[in-house]
């Protein structure tokens, strides 16, 4: 589905990504590691396409289309969300109306019809179920006085509604308490296919209990030092990161 | 009509105004300059009765000793009173039965502006009374609103059918000496809507008026009175473009609502007059006196769409002189490229128990400066009194400014006030997050933009949100990376 090769990116010229190569099927779940600065919400930025970042060599593909020229609604409509660490507020503007308006961008530039009022609302009423997200939830402003777990949680819920192909979770887990840290992974899980793939992006092992990946990556100075499976993450609780840096390994 | 190469070479350059056409229609123009010639002709011209024409003489009179203000947060040039002709009508016949009377090229004016007569009376139940220039060429519905007693028509019609109200409530609100231009204006005005809702009556449509200026360097003075006698209720709209021109244009109009006991007036505004070009050259100086007097019981609520003018200098104001009177403000100011404005409003207390609230949402882009600017003040026979005041401002890019200015003035220990103001800009982060969501940008500026001015829009009558909210699109269309 997803295809990384020998990534660079920078900002204002400072190297963050340093050769990154990835692959990721679908029906698979990635944890990508790593101490804090290592690159990680870069990878994820980069893959969604924030032009704060400059790709200065590598590839990006998406189901063996190049989408390193696409722009970041582009990337969206091609099935990438990203589930941002920090969702911003957008005063006035309904949670559901919101969604709403997002949904119908993406059908708008597949050629697909705009969703009618009462599609709209069984989906919303199925999905709010499912994450067990109260009604009321949905006529707030987005984000808007939410606490950082209602506004992790409006994360997962748009991806319910956006049905993604490759749904990036950057830091979800930062911020959660133990009850919000498992509705959220209880959400993941629930909406998990064969047909679809995570990357779950965490610095603690903690959100690994509850979302189990096939794979774990170790990210450091931008480059994947490391990869295996869910043990590693084990092994990386108990050691911590500091074995693993090239001038330990050396 | 003789046009001069140079004017015929400024009105090819100024095409980019999506509404900056000019209509060839043969026009009786004054010359340009102010006199009490001037002031005589025009009320002769509009055969006006004698207390008329003396009223505007005693305005002019009073115009001279004044000056013209500074406070404002605005810089601009000074127009030049002496090089505005004061008069221009068309010349076609000022009155018609039906439309088909009407010269055909200012329908199509109309037309390339949208506004279909007919389309509006069917669709939207909207009596249009429309004034182009400065003489109104039709009114329709007259004959519905006939059979409620309610009179709709142009103010000079009321000034010759209707003597006693005019004389009675003009100027009663805004008196010829309140300020420089209202002043101007009550020597010079041209024309205007006037219109009377009798004791107890519901006018059952919304009441329109198009404005527009036509002629190269004629200043436009309208002129506005509506009076809702006791129990009556009235929704009135008025929505405005103008055709581009290279030369500064004035518009100096005076509005002045009367809410007699238990009445209530809603008066909406989209307002999209030439902004000016991207280097901010041209566009209309937009400096109006807007004010209602509340009597006991009785509401006034403005609302305001403001997107167009080069510089705006008004302030919507509400007397609450009545017992348990209500003032309402509620508006949205967009400024960009190197548009001012100075804008808010005043609520004037006089009475117990009164309330008012003032909710003002200034958006600023590009080079451009908006201000808001309010009073409300408490006199000290007003027990009771109420007001609750917010001012967001919602900042594009780096090179633009908002500014507040609230003042507040309590005389009655009673007095209950309450101030909120905010500050954001429209973050890359926030453009980020909906892209990610696959909205492109231009679709998200206007999601954040019409959230951010939700609370005032949702004011609107129903038609009227929905051009207010395309009209705040196109307006910031671009003004972000």
């Amino acid at each position: 589905m997803l295809k990384i090769k020998n990534l660079h990116a920078n900002i204002d010229g400072k190297e963050i990504l340093n050769g990154i190569d990835l692959t990721v099927n679908a029906g698979e779940v990635h944890a990508i590691m790593g101490p804090n600065g290592s690159g990680k919400s870069t990878l994820a930025s980069v893959i969604a396409g924030k032009e704060d970042f400059e790709v200065t060599e590598g590839e990006i593909t998406m189901d063996n289309e190049s989408i390193i020229e696409d722009s970041p609604e582009e990337r969206a409509h091609k099935g990438i969300f990203l589930s941002f660490q920090y969702p911003v507020e957008i005063p006035g503007v309904s949670v559901t109306n919101f969604i709403k308006t997002s949904i119908n961008e993406s059908r708008k530039a597949q050629g697909l019809e705009e969703m009618g009022a009462k599609d709209m609302l069984k989906l919303l009423r199925e999905k709010s179920e499912l994450l067990g997200i109260d009604r009321k939830f949905l006529s707030r402003s987005l984000n808007e006085g939410f606490s950082g777990g209602e506004k992790k949680r409006n994360e997962i819920f748009q991806m319910a509604m956006l049905e993604p192909k490759l749904a990036i979770l950057d830091e979800t887990d930062s911020g959660l308490d133990i009850d919000a840290l498992r509705v959220v992974a209880n959400g993941v899980n629930t909406l998990k296919t064969k047909d679809n793939a995570v990357i779950l992006i965490t610095h603690y092992q903690r959100l690994l209990e509850y979302i189990v990946p096939d794979y774990v990556h170790v990210l450091h100075n931008g480059k994947i030092v490391k990869s295996g499976t869910k043990e590693l993450a084990l092994e990386l609780e108990e050691k911590g990161y500091d074995w693993l840096k090239p001038e330990s390994v050396v | 009509m003789a046009y001069t190469e140079e004017e015929l070479k400024k009105e090819l350059e100024t095409k980019e105004y999506e509404y900056g056409f000019y209509t060839d229609i043969e026009s009786d123009t004054f010359p340009a300059g102010l006199n009490e010639e001037i002031v005589i002709a025009i009320s002769k011209r509009k055969e006006e009765p004698e207390w008329m024409t003396l009223w505007r003489l005693e305005s002019f009179k009073i115009w001279k000793e004044m000056v013209e203000p500074e406070w404002p947060n605005v810089k601009y040039e000074k127009p030049d009173f002496q090089a505005i002709s004061y008069y221009s009508a068309p010349n076609s016949k000022p009155k018609y039965d039906s439309l088909d009377e009407v010269d055909p090229e200012l329908l199509d004016t109309f037309n390339r502006l949208g506004i279909s007569l007919d389309e509006q009376k069917k669709l939207a139940g909207v009596a249009v009374d429309i004034v182009m220039d400065s003489v109104s060429v039709a009114t329709t519905f007259k004959k519905t609103l006939a059979e409620k007693g309610i009179i709709f028509c142009s103010i000079s019609e009321a000034i010759r059918e209707h003597p006693e109200l005019v004389k009675k409530y003009i100027g009663s609100v805004v008196p010829q000496k309140d300020n420089f231009y209202a002043a101007l204006n009550s020597a010079v005005f041209s024309d205007g809507s006037f219109c009377y809702i009798p004791k107890g009556v519901r006018c059952p449509m919304e009441l329109s008026t198009y404005f527009r200026i036509n002629q190269a360097g004629t200043g436009q003075f309208e002129r506005t009175l509506v009076i809702a006698d006791e129990d009556s209720y009235v929704s009135y709209l008025e929505g405005c473009t103008a055709p581009s021109r290279d030369e500064n244009q004035l518009h100096a109009a005076v509005v002045e609502l009367i809410a007699l006991d238990g009445a209530e007036i809603k008066y909406s505004t989209v307002q999209n007059w030439f902004p000016g070009n991207k280097e901010g050259k041209g566009g209309v100086y937009n400096f109006v006196t807007k004010r209602g007097i509340c009597e006991k019981n009785a509401k006034i609520s403005w609302t305001q769409v403001e997107t167009g003018s080069a510089v705006t200098w008004k302030y919507p104001s509400c007397i609450l002189k009545g017992d348990n009177s209500i003032g309402e403000f509620y508006s949205v100011a967009v400024t960009n490229n190197h548009q001012q404005a100075d804008t808010g409003t005043k609520m004037i207390h006089l009475g117990k128990n009164t309330k008012s609230t003032i909710i003002s949402k200034g958006i600023s882009a590009g080079k451009s400066q908006n201000s808001y600017r309010g009073l409300v003040q408490v006199s000290s026979r007003a027990e009771n009194a109420r007001n609750f005041s917010q001012c967001d401002s919602l900042l594009m890019g780096n090179d633009c400014g908002a500014h507040a200015f609230p003042y507040i003035e309590v005389k009655n220990k009673s007095a209950m006030i309450e101030h909120e103001a905010t500050t954001s800009k429209i973050g890359e982060d926030q453009i980020f997050y909906c892209n990610q969501r696959g909205i492109d940008t231009e679709k998200a500026i206007a999601l954040i933009v019409n959230g951010f001015s939700k609370e005032v829009l949702n004011k609107l009558p129903m038609e009227f949100a929905v051009e207010a909210q395309k009209l705040l699109e196109i307006s910031l269309e671009g003004s972000v990376g």
